[in-house]
């Protein structure tokens, strides 16, 4: 049971880390990107090519995969989605799910389809178990180490977000531009650097899910729905409600495929659809801030 | 000097048509349609890397006739399957398909085959009922109930298994080995606790895992696509099912040749049942092998390898001992009730079915010469589809 929970909040975890980022493009920059997934997808290459060839320990990997994502993220933003701000939101869809696609064939071409397997260091691939029987908690050291990290990174994004000046001035730019602008704040740069931060996020993200999640080409689309869902359900305003959501989700995806596993699939798209239902701007929106 | 110019223009042309037409005649084309891109292709490198060998071992020219490659990527998409097949029939005129990465895909090539009188050798493509969808289709590879039904035997019997939990990918091939693995340990005093369909889409096999721990069988039946066989694998460990005395047991598929070295020392002990491992002791598999590293910068030649090879080889036997004769219903008497030593073993063409019977082997993975290796330790002789048998 507690093995359960347990597995579903790392699972979560690994989800929020993979779509805050596109929370943060959509929610604060008002901006659909759907090529999201190939940014994480681009990570977890960079972990594995790294891993395999270079023999460069996993813990190592981590920060280069944020950091060269985040590069890309900062050079494609300033090339090709800046233009795409002032488009229709149509537009913006469109391009993104076209550069995701670009991002699946190159994939393909230079690494081949088959799925890359990295091998974990030795001290993340063990389990501690505690207690007995019904109440006996298993947990996967691997799956520890996403909860600490993914903890860690929430306290810091909300801390920037909300204490620093960086933070004031992002909120500040999101909510009038052109008064921004008029107030000194270097719009621009601010966006730039969401932007780049975002998307190492999901770089990062790409990366711890290569174990769990499998890396091949077909990454973004595969997990597309479920950064969608993430952010649907969970509100674009915050960081608090994307980590809700993505913590709810992951639990009732691992303990639905336990209990009724024939009906373990769907039970991800049957929450959502109740909650949006019930809430259509997602559970945690800020009231009176921007849907 | 103008009718001079006119004549000798018209012979020339004349000749070239005549000319073309010979070469028509004394063209033998394979059209090969293979998943090259996409989720599935590694098996159309393996296969198409299989085939051009066969061709440098056995020279182009066969009964006569240059024997031409035409290769085909069909992304695995069933529809683009079906309409590469139909170009290469009516246009290039191929006289006989080859290939064929997936089931979908070689169901809806069949009655292609059948309308244009064609043979078409599935090279790849499992499930059972795949050569009952037309009386042209020969199959070279192997069927999932064969595997998994020895598995079956072999676990009731010698491996000692009781209760088994199985666990399958939801789609066709998934649930063929499922099925057909369920009905043999049933039949022979086991019981399957639990059977669990993990979805295609979702690779996260942590639930699944943890259910079957709490099930506590004897042993876990998988079948996977591989690359998902490694995902397997590792959770298995993770979770420390091992220790928890469940074996891990399935069909040859998750432990493929083609990955099973990057797929870490977590696979040693992993019994599977398959037709062919690279690490086969014959002479002719060894051969093959060597060759197949040799010409492909040491990539190691899969089931979907062999395949292909023993494929290529139906086809130019078939064409020797038709003489070219007798266009595609010639042939395909020709490859019926072939038999001969693959690099897998001895195999043959079953006349009435047109499939594959051939040895399956019980394999555990082990490290040899720093290299993991399926080892073969028993071997089920002439396995017939079991599917075939209603």
């Amino acid at each position: 049971m507690l093995t359960i929970l347990f597995d579903g909040i790392a699972y979560g975890m690994l989800l929020f880390i993979l779509a805050v980022g596109l929370s943060v493009t959509m929610g604060l920059m008002n901006f659909i990107n759907l090529a999201h997934g190939a940014f994480a997808m681009v990570g977890g290459y960079i972990t594995v090519l790294l891993m395999q060839r270079y023999d460069v320990p996993f813990l190592l990997c981590l920060p280069v995969a944020f950091l060269g994502v985040a590069l890309l993220g900062a050079v494609l933003e300033r090339t090709l989605y800046r233009p795409m701000y002032s488009k229709p939101h149509l537009d913006q869809v469109l391009f993104s799910i076209g550069l995701t696609f670009m991002a699946v064939a190159a994939m393909d071409y230079f690494m081949t389809s088959s799925q890359q397997i990295i091998q974990l260091p030795e001290w993340l691939k063990g389990r501690t178990e505690i207690g007995q029987g019904h109440w006996m908690l298993g947990m996967g050291h691997y799956r520890l180490f996403i909860i600490a990290i993914c903890a860690a990174l929430t306290v810091g994004l909300q801390y920037i977000l909300a204490r620093t000046r960086f933070g004031s001035r992002l909120r500040a730019s999101v909510d009038d531009q052109r008064v921004a602008a008029g107030l000194g704040i270097n719009v621009n740069v601010v966006f730039l650097l969401t932007f780049a931060v975002g998307s190492g996020l999901a770089g990062l993200g790409g990366a711890l899910g290569a174990e769990v999640l499998g890396m091949d080409p077909s990454f973004p689309l595969k997990n597309m729905i479920y950064f969608l869902i993430v952010v649907a359900v969970g509100g674009t305003s915050s960081i608090t409600g994307p980590l809700l959501a993505a913590l709810l989700l992951g639990i009732a995806d691992v303990a639905g495929k336990y209990f009724i596993p024939g009906f373990g699939a769907f039970i991800v798209y049957f929450l959502m659809i109740v909650i949006l239902i019930w809430r259509p701007q997602g559970l945690f929106v800020r009231k009176g801030g921007k849907a | 000097m103008k009718k001079r110019v006119f004549l000798s223009a018209s012979v020339l042309a004349l000749a070239a048509v005549s000319s073309s037409a010979a070469m028509a005649a004394d063209t033998f084309k394979i059209g090969l349609i293979l998943p090259m891109t996409g989720q599935q292709a590694s098996t159309g490198r393996q296969i198409e890397a299989a085939a051009k060998l066969y061709m440098a071992q056995h020279g182009s020219t066969v009964a006569g006739k240059k024997i031409e490659l035409i290769v085909k990527d069909d992304t695995s998409v069933p529809d683009v399957t079906k309409r590469l097949a139909q170009e290469l029939v009516v246009n290039d005129k191929v006289n006989v398909l080859a290939g064929f990465g997936i089931t979908p895909s070689a169901l809806a090539t069949a009655p292609i085959a059948t309308q244009s009188k064609t043979p078409m050798i599935v090279m790849a493509a499992a499930t059972s009922i795949i050569t009952n969808a037309s009386p042209y289709i020969v199959r070279t590879s192997f069927t999932i109930p064969q595997a998994a039904v020895s598995m079956a035997d072999w676990a009731t019997g010698k491996g000692g298994i009781k209760k088994v939990v199985t666990l399958v990918s939801d789609y066709g091939p998934g649930i063929d080995a499922e099925k057909f693995f369920k009905e043999r340990l049933t039949l022979n005093g086991g019981t399957v606790v639990d059977a669990l369909r993990v979805p295609l889409r979702n690779p996260d096999f942590a639930p699944f895992l943890q259910k079957v721990r709490d099930d506590k069988p004897d042993a876990l039946f998988v079948f996977v696509p591989s690359g998902a066989g490694a995902a397997v694998m590792k959770q298995f460990l993770e979770r420390g099912m091992d220790k928890a005395g469940i074996k891990l047991i399935g069909t040859g598929d998750i432990t493929d040749d083609d990955q099973l070295n990057d797929m870490g020392d977590g696979a040693i002990g992993v019994v599977t049942a398959h037709h062919y491992s690279a690490y086969h002791q014959s002479a002719a598999n060894k051969k093959f092998v060597e060759a197949f590293k040799k010409a492909n910068k040491g990539m190691r030649p899969n089931f979907m390898a062999v395949g292909g090879y023993d494929g290529m080889r139906v086809i130019y036997e078939a064409l020797k001992a038709s003489k070219g004769q007798g266009g595609g219903d010639g042939l395909l008497a020709a490859m019926k009730g072939q038999t001969f030593e693959s690099p897998r073993g001895p195999m043959f063409i079953d006349a009435q079915t047109r499939d594959v019977v051939h040895n399956i082997y019980l394999r555990k993975v082990e490290k040899v010469g720093g290299e993991l290796q399926n080892v073969e330790f028993d071997v089920i002789k002439d396995v017939k589809d079991p599917g075939k048998a209603k």
